[in-house]
This record gives C-alpha cells, sequence and structure tokens, in this order.
C-alpha cells in the first residue's frame, strides 16, 4: 500500500500533465518509491499502475528500459562510479578499482553489512568534475580521487555507526 | 554528522567548471557565481527584460510573433544540442494556427558522453532558460512547456523546479503574463537514466510515460509531437540564448559569432587538459585558444587527438584539430561535428583501440534495441573491438569491423546507430596502425605447412 504522504508526492507530479495523460508521471512515481523503499517491487509497479491508470506491464516496461530504477534490493547506499571515456582519461576506472579493493566487493555486488552497493555507470552528465561517482541516484560527488573516496566511505559508515 | 551533510561536502560548486574567469565574452555564463542563480539575482542582471519588452510590459507596443520568429533567423542561433539546426527555421515550421493544443520541449537530457554545459546553465541561471522558453512559446502561439532533465543530475532537477516557483511567484509563468493576454505553463520532468531519451522523439515517449524508444520521422514533432500534438524541441543552451537575442537584436547576436554561426557557445572541455570545464567562447575561435584556456594538454604531454563535439563525433588527429575554428563549418569541413560542444581531448600517452572500446561498449549499453543493425551491430562493433585489444585479434577484424559500421550508418530509425558507427570509422581512418599493431602476426602457410 502506498502512504498518504507518498500519494501527496504522487499527486504533485500528476499535476504537472493533462488530466488524460497521468502515465507522464510513472518515471516520477518510480522514482520517488525507489527513494522510500529503495527499490522497486512487483507490488509497487502494481499500486503505481492502479493509481495512473494504466496496465501494470507498461509501468515494469518503464521500470526495466531506464538504468537508474533497481529492479532488486541493493545495499543503503548504491555507488554508481561512472567510467565513460571522459572520466576514464582522468581516472574513472581506476576509482571504481579502488572502491572494489576498499569495499572488498566486485563491481555489481554488495557489502555483506548491506551498507554499499557498488556500480559501473554510463555518463552522468558531470565529465568536467571527473571522477564523478553518484550516490542513491540524487547525489553527484565531484573530483572523487583516492582521498575522497576514502573520507565518502569512512563518514557514511560512521554515520551509520559501523566505523 | 549525517549522511545527506557527509554527501553534500562533495558536491561541486561550479568553481572548477563555470565561475574560472577564463570565459571570452560570456553571454549565458555572464556574471554568475553560484549564489545568484535566483530571481531578483537574474532580474539584476537584465534578465526578464526581454520578456517584459516583447509583451509590451513597460509600455510601447508588445511584438508580433512573426517580429519574434524573424529575430531570432536573423541571429543565426543554431541548435546547441548537436544537429545545429537553425533555430528560428525550426520555430517557423510550428503550425501556429493549429486550433488544438500545442507543446514546447526543452532537451536537457545531456548525455552525450563529454557533456555537461546545461548542468551548469540550469543549476547556476535558470531563469535564462525559464525566459527563453517563455519567449519561444509566445513566438509560436504555445501555452505548455516542459523541461526533460536528464535522471542522474536531480539537484540540477531539483534547482530547476526551485526556480519555476520564483518565476510563477513573480507572474513571468503562468495566466496572462505581466498582464499580457499571453499564458504559459512550464513544468519539469526527470528521466531516470537512458540515453537515448536525448533523441527528440525517444525524449517525448518517455516524456508520455513510456519506454524511450524513437519514433519514425516523418511525421517530425511539429506535426505530430508530445502527446500527438503540435510540439517544438529546441536545446538547453539554445533557450538560454534568447533572451540576450531578444535583448540586443538579432545582428548583434550574429556580429559575435562569424556568418552562419552565430553568438557563443560553451565548450565542455574534459580529459588530458589541465583545466577541465565549460568555457563560452564566441562562435569560430580557434580551437588553439581553447585549449589554453583549459591549461593546455595535461602534464605538459602533446596532443594527440581530439572528439570534438561529444563521443558520436568522429575523432580528429591533433594536427588537423589545431587548425580549426569552433564552429559548425571549420569542424565539419574538417570530417567531423561541432556536435553538443563536448570537447574530449587526447594526450600522447593515449592507446585508440582502448578509448574505442570504452565508447563501443556504451552506444552496446544504450541501444534502445528497437533496429537490428543497431542492436546487433553495436554488440559487434564492441566485441570486435575487445578482441582486438585482447591481443587476439585477426587480420580480417579491422575489414569487418570497418563493413559492420558501414552496415549500421542511415539503416536505423534513429541517430544512435550513425553514433556507434562514426567513431569506429573515423578511428580506424585516422589511427589504424594502432589497431594493426595489436593484431598478432600469423606466419603465413607454407606448402610444406599445408
Amino acid at each position: 500500500m502506498i502512504s498518504d504522504a507518498t500519494l501527496s508526492r504522487f499527486a504533485r507530479e500528476v499535476g504537472k500533465y493533462p488530466a488524460d495523460q497521468k502515465q507522464s508521471a510513472v518515471m516520477a512515481c518510480l522514482a520517488i518509491v525507489q527513494q522510500e523503499q529503495g527499490h522497486i517491487s512487483e507490488a509497487a509497479e502494481a499500486d503505481i499502475a492502479a493509481y495512473l491508470g494504466m496496465p501494470q506491464i507498461a509501468v515494469h516496461e518503464v521500470t526495466t528500459f531506464y538504468n537508474m530504477y533497481n529492479q532488486h534490493p541493493v545495499g543503503k547506499y548504491k555507488l554508481n562510479v561512472c567510467t565513460n571515456l571522459p572520466c576514464l582519461l582522468r581516472d574513472g576506472g581506476k576509482a571504481l578499482e579502488y572502491l572494489e579493493k576498499k569495499l572488498g566487493i566486485a563491481m555489481g555486488g554488495t557489502t555483506a553489512d548491506g551498507l554499499f552497493t557498488l556500480q559501473q555507470c554510463e555518463c552522468l552528465g558531470a565529465c568536467a568534475d571527473a571522477p564523478v561517482m553518484l550516490v542513491n541516484d540524487r547525489s553527484m560527488c565531484s573530483f572523487m580521487s583516492d582521498d575522497k573516496l576514502d573520507q565518502l566511505v569512512d563518514s557514511l559508515r560512521t554515520a551509520e555507526g559501523q566505523a | 554528522m549525517k549522511a545527506d551533510q557527509v554527501l553534500s561536502q562533495f558536491q561541486a560548486a561550479g568553481l572548477e567548471t563555470c565561475f574560472h574567469g577564463r570565459h571570452i565574452d560570456p553571454q549565458i555564463y555572464a556574471g554568475l557565481d553560484g549564489s545568484n542563480w535566483g530571481l531578483d539575482a537574474y532580474v539584476k542582471r537584465g534578465g526578464y527584460q526581454a520578456l517584459r519588452t516583447m509583451l509590451g510590459a513597460d509600455g510601447g507596443a508588445a511584438w508580433t510573433q512573426d517580429q519574434v520568429i524573424a529575430t531570432v533567423k536573423e541571429s543565426g542561433l543554431r541548435g546547441r544540442g548537436g544537429a545545429g539546426f537553425p533555430t528560428g527555421l525550426k520555430w517557423s515550421f510550428m503550425p501556429r494556427q493549429f486550433p488544438g493544443q500545442k507543446y514546447l520541449v526543452c532537451n536537457s537530457d545531456e548525455g552525450e558522453p563529454g557533456t555537461c554545459k546545461d548542468r551548469d546553465i540550469l543549476m547556476y541561471n535558470p531563469h535564462s532558460v525559464i525566459e527563453g522558453m517563455a519567449i519561444a512559446a509566445y513566438a509560436m502561439g504555445i501555452s505548455v512547456g516542459y523541461n526533460y532533465i536528464h535522471g542522474e543530475i536531480f539537484q540540477v532537477y531539483e534547482r530547476f523546479e526551485a526556480a519555476l516557483e520564483e518565476a510563477r511567484a513573480a507572474g513571468y509563468l503562468g495566466e496572462r503574463l505581466l498582464g499580457s493576454e499571453f499564458s504559459f505553463q512550464l513544468h519539469a520532468h526527470h528521466g531516470f537514466g537512458a540515453y537515448i531519451c536525448g533523441e527528440e522523439t525517444a525524449l517525448l515517449e518517455s516524456l508520455e510515460g513510456k519506454k524511450g524508444q524513437p519514433r519514425f520521422k516523418p511525421p517530425f514533432p511539429a506535426s505530430f509531437g508530445l502527446y500527438g500534438k503540435p510540439t517544438t524541441i529546441n536545446n538547453t543552451e539554445t533557450f538560454a540564448a534568447v533572451p540576450w537575442i531578444i535583448r540586443n537584436g538579432g545582428a548583434a547576436y550574429l556580429a559575435c559569432g562569424k556568418p552562419n554561426n552565430g553568438g557563443t557557445k560553451i565548450f565542455s572541455v574534459s580529459g588530458d587538459v589541465e583545466l577541465p570545464g565549460n568555457y563560452e567562447v564566441p562562435m569560430g575561435t580557434p580551437f588553439a585558444k581553447l585549449l589554453e584556456l583549459a591549461g593546455g594538454v595535461r602534464k605538459g604531454r602533446q596532443l594527440k587527438a581530439v572528439i570534438p563535439g561529444g563521443s558520436s563525433s568522429p575523432v580528429l588527429p591533433a594536427s588537423i584539430m589545431m587548425e580549426c575554428t569552433l564552429d559548425y563549418d571549420s569542424i565539419s569541413k574538417a570530417g567531423s561535428m561541432l556536435g553538443s560542444g563536448a570537447v574530449i581531448v587526447l594526450d600522447d600517452s593515449r592507446c585508440m583501440v582502448e578509448s574505442l572500446k570504452r565508447l563501443s561498449y556504451f552506444y552496446m549499453h544504450e541501444s534502445c534495441g528497437q533496429c537490428t543493425p543497431c542492436r546487433e551491430g553495436t554488440g559487434w562493433l564492441w566485441r570486435l573491438v575487445d578482441r582486438i585489444h585482447r591481443g587476439e585479434g585477426r587480420q580480417a577484424d579491422m575489414d569487418v569491423l570497418d563493413d559492420v559500421a558501414a552496415n549500421i550508418m542511415g539503416r536505423t530509425i534513429c541517430a544512435l546507430g550513425d553514433a556507434a558507427a562514426m567513431p569506429v570509422r573515423a578511428m580506424l581512418k585516422h589511427f589504424r596502425h594502432e589497431f594493426e599493431a595489436m593484431i598478432p602476426k600469423t606466419n603465413p602457410r607454407t606448402s610444406a605447412s599445408a
């Protein structure tokens, strides 16, 4: 079930589009659910489909087409490191390797404590800030040298009481 | 410290990419410092004056729609998203007398590798886009607009939403703008990770809440666009250029560029330079000057090659690039494209096979799967380049690469296929020897060994 607080966030998105085009809000509704629940479950897709008056499979098509929707549960912090060419030229690939070593997981994996998921990703649109990394879809982290990667991971661990 | 506070420490502040003071005669980035993105500061910089003048809000006659379009045509403004289509001409295609709803869409789905200019416009000067869109909407008789913003730059999306609230509260958006008969509603929409949605018809599909798969053209968006209604789509930087043009006149804009290439252009310089960043310079500025603004090639190395207009544009060797000026015509003549203005610099330590391998992986990953030549061909290209890079290539591979690329070009619904093929063909054209050098030499068979 969707909470009233979430429904009011949905309603704000739906209000941007013509009354007979509520489906336009599906991407925003899915992003809201992901922010609140961490991933997109089948149940959430069904709820959104019912809310927007569209087939559930059409919601699922959107979930599976766009790279940023988590189709499965991920760690509390999803770290997406860009390794596309402009970043690769400025150590984007090395940043990913550094995090693999630091977190003790391979790209695509999640740490045993469930805190971090590490992923390679395509262009984030912040090429002049390389190396760049997106945390939980909403926080762009720029100029991520090894020192800053240490600082980020260690600070998040401290914030979660797991230092 | 809470997690949100931790993450905010790593957010870029624009000092390196936008407020470095190394632009040349900037228009869009002029006077920005990161704290003055809001409406009051924008108005102090002369913002919304163009809209006021056009609507006759400060006395004087309101401009006619034809007058606005003629001014934009005269300016020589061409689409800043990559295609370089003349903006005024595009606006004139819109069926202004169409009786139903029409839409205006801003393409801020900035995902062409190398490009990060629109991000800084939306983050640090969002009202320039809002004003430009309002002017465009007036010229084409449109009452509703959407700005589709790249999903990965969520903080920028939130900034633009905040600017929209300011503009609505001040009467620059909404019903009967500044007491005129003209109404315009504008909303922000975010993507969620799909390069293909930068293609305008895929963007429209995405805006309708579907998978972002491109549509056949024709019909073009001007006749069948968002929700099947006439729609005009322009890039963020294109809209941001419009207020200056209306304030200063089309001729003045054209004069600060070069003929057929009006105005300034923002170049995103990435890769092997000392100072990566966005640089706004007049069209026609020599490439060598841009390289100098960006601090030159990193660590004193030599320039090897430049991908001048985003990852899809054909690579150019240093000797050709150093002779180019930064405008549509010069770079096109050199065999590449100005594209989105994303200048990716490679120094003499770089392996071109590895560079192409990474780009080919990207196009394979981002092909929407709709057209067979692109869906299958992009994977084929990547596997071939990967094989060569691993030292397992065969002598015939370069011909196969060229053949696969040639069979993708022009055979797909949208330009992603071409975008995947062009870098391959250009790399083979200019750096074939590097590919050859990675392919193991096999002993020719003799009659004795046969």
